[in-house]
């Protein structure tokens, strides 16, 4: 027998059950294990050593970090030494650096990053930092497609439209949305503004483009059967172009969703640093990076568990999509 | 029958099965009032700076409640006659009258069916068959009973909240058939509506065209490239030459109507097919054409093979 199923190496065939489940678990499980083995397995990098026994050496405490060169200097110091007492000379094991914590302890950073209150009374929680987060992400993403999403289907729609349209929002995409930062603050202030303009800028010139993009692929025996039944103008966009798109539009939706979280890094860092940006800075600042792991972890579980939840409402929505 | 074999000089080769009652019928429709005209038709396109002559100078005159059937040869530009009847595309120049009314765009006064299923497919069979109605600014109850009358009439009522991806071909097919009849269309306009279905449906189809286009005021247009499909429709069948498309003739179905469920296999349905394939395909381009597209095999089984010959 095989050690694969046959199907597994079969061009675009579908798989399975098991095999979609177990692979899915191996998707995730496959890097956990090597960053467990990196964390774990002591001759595996282990560049640091952790001390245990400061010996007499003035700057060990227990608990630092020191580079493996430097504790072995240390030791080789106090073995030079004849007759040195065995308690002068400094104890260690091997450790990984402070940036890389072991799986066990971001998972209890997870929830203890949680439960710590803030180092100072007026600093936010981290659930506060989250939810500012979000909100940022909403609202950048709110006023992109308000606009956007107009913009789009009007260019996919009309050939006019498109020219006077796409040209420039083709140019301005590639104008990086961060270089606006010091502008936006100028512009919007310190606060929240110019932050939801960084996420607005990141996304909408893309959203108009793909927008008018799905739009053209419609199919245009549909619009030619409404423009026979006496269907024109607006009410055709309203009646035909817009539900006939409207599945793909969702689906555009969650791949500029997951956009508008990679620009918020960047939009939160400008002005009064704030968010979870505000987090992880600050934890990276106290060194603990089992907090940063976690709260990078926090962002991309937000973000799968967002689109798996609107890929479920899509499907439940738009029924007749992709079938038959 | 007399006068045809007395003056047997221009006689035309199928004048010999038009029967009296045939002859009369046609007489009928001639006097009917005029459904659609087009004259001195012109169409071209433009691709990559060369332009194509699709159309050159058709002209047509059908009257109300006629069926019509448009054959021809690949590229005669039959589907472009009917998209510019509907005003998907802009002629070039001459004229299409509906009722004495120039067509500029597409209106509810031209329906259309088209090959691939144009059905909306967020939308239930009712909603579908509503979308005419009610765009026309008719009230949604009284559009939806009269959307039910039209399911029932193509025995779909089962169907009405199904959705499109829920049904078959045919079925389809039907819906956008009364969709488009819904808006009591002046003209119904149908392209090549049943190349995607099986020879089964497609009779099965025909059929039941035959039957609504008997019950409605409806004047038919329709596009094909089965001649089967084409003498068992139609009153009168447009041939189109190819290359530029111009009328190459306008042939009289010599047969009775209803037809009748054998009417494929009579000695006058042969007759009109070997006419019209000699219109549409004339013997001697086929010749060379098959001259030219024989094949260069050379022999690669092997003699002593297990299966050495298949003859």
């Amino acid at each position: 027998m095989a050690i694969f199923p046959k199907s597994w190496t079969t061009p675009r065939v579908e798989l399975d059950k098991a095999s979609k489940i177990w692979l899915t678990i191996a998707s995730f499980a496959i890097p956990l294990l090597l960053w467990s083995l990196v964390s774990y397995v002591p001759f595996l990098w282990h560049p640091d050593i952790k001390v245990t026994d400061p010996g007499n050496v003035s700057y060990f405490r227990e608990g630092t970090l020191v580079k493996k060169e430097i504790f072995e200097r240390e030791v080789d110091k106090r073995l030079a030494i004849k007759g040195e007492n065995p308690a002068n000379i400094p104890q260690g094991i091997p450790a990984n650096p402070v940036y890389l914590p072991a799986p066990h302890e971001v998972a209890l950073a997870m929830y203890t990053a949680f439960t710590t209150p803030p180092k100072r009374f007026n600093e936010p929680w981290l659930h506060q930092s989250l939810w500012h987060s979000v909100q940022i992400i909403f609202w950048g993403f709110f006023w992109s497609m308000v606009f956007g999403v107009p913009l789009g289907i009007l260019a996919g729609t009309y050939d006019s439209a498109s020219r006077i349209i796409e040209p420039f929002t083709e140019f301005f995409r590639y104008l990086p949305a961060p270089a606006f930062g010091a502008l936006a603050v100028a512009i919007l202030g310190i606060y929240d503004a110019p932050k939801i303009a960084i996420i607005f800028i990141g996304t909408f010139f893309q959203m108009v483009l793909i927008v008018a993009t799905t739009t053209r692929k419609l199919n245009m025996a549909l619009v030619e059967a409404a423009l026979t039944l006496g269907c024109k103008g607006k009410s055709l966009i309203r009646r035909v172009i817009l539900p006939g798109v409207l599945p793909d539009l969702f689906r555009d939706m969650r791949i500029l969703l997951g956009w508008a979280w990679t620009y918020l890094i960047v939009a939160e860092l400008i002005g009064t640093s704030s968010g979870i940006t505000w987090f992880i800075t600050q934890q990276a600042r106290y060194k603990n990076f089992d907090n940063v792991f976690a709260a990078i972890l926090m962002i991309g579980i937000l973000g799968i568990v967002t689109d798996m939840i609107l890929a479920k409402l899509g499907k439940r929505m738009f029924p007749w999509h992709n079938a038959g | 029958m007399t006068e045809t074999t007395m003056n047997i000089e221009n006689a035309h080769p199928l004048d010999k099965w038009v029967t009296p009652e045939i002859a009369a019928r046609n007489d009928r429709i001639e006097i009917r009032p005029v459904a659609l005209e087009i004259k001195q038709l012109h169409k071209s396109f433009e691709h990559k700076g060369k332009v194509n002559k699709v159309l050159n100078g058709i002209d047509f005159t059908t009257h109300k409640r006629e069926f019509i059937c448009v054959v021809g040869p690949s590229g005669c530009g039959k589907s472009t006659l009917a998209r510019l009847v509907a005003g998907l595309e802009q002629k070039e120049s001459g004229h299409i009258l509906v009722e004495g009314k120039e067509v500029t765009e597409p209106g509810p006064d031209r329906g259309m069916v088209f090959q691939s299923y144009s059905l909306f497919p967020w939308m239930s069979v009712k909603q579908n068959v509503m979308f005419g109605l009610t765009q026309a600014g008719m009230a949604r109850n009284t559009a939806e009973a009269e959307a039910l009358q039209w399911i029932d009439l193509v025995g779909l009522s089962k169907f009405v909240d199904a959705y499109p991806h829920q049904l078959s071909g045919g079925m389809k097919q039907r819906v956008a058939i009364i969709r488009a009849l819904a808006n009591q269309p002046k003209i119904l306009l149908m392209d090549e509506p049943f190349a995607a279905l099986d020879p089964k449906n497609r009779l099965k189809m025909q059929q039941y065209l035959l039957e609504i286009w008997r019950n409605i005021d409806i004047t038919i247009f329709f596009i094909t490239h089965d001649l089967d499909e084409a003498i068992y429709l139609a009153d009168r069948i447009l041939v189109l030459d190819a290359n530029p498309g111009r009328v190459k003739e306008v042939v009289k179905v010599p047969l009775p109507r209803p037809r009748a469920d054998d009417t494929l296999l009579t000695e006058e349905f042969l007759a009109t097919k070997a006419y019209l394939e000699s219109l549409v395909h004339p013997p001697e381009t086929e010749e060379e054409e098959s001259m030219e597209d024989k094949l260069s095999m050379v022999r690669m089984v092997p003699v002593n093979a297990e299966v050495p010959d298949i003859y």
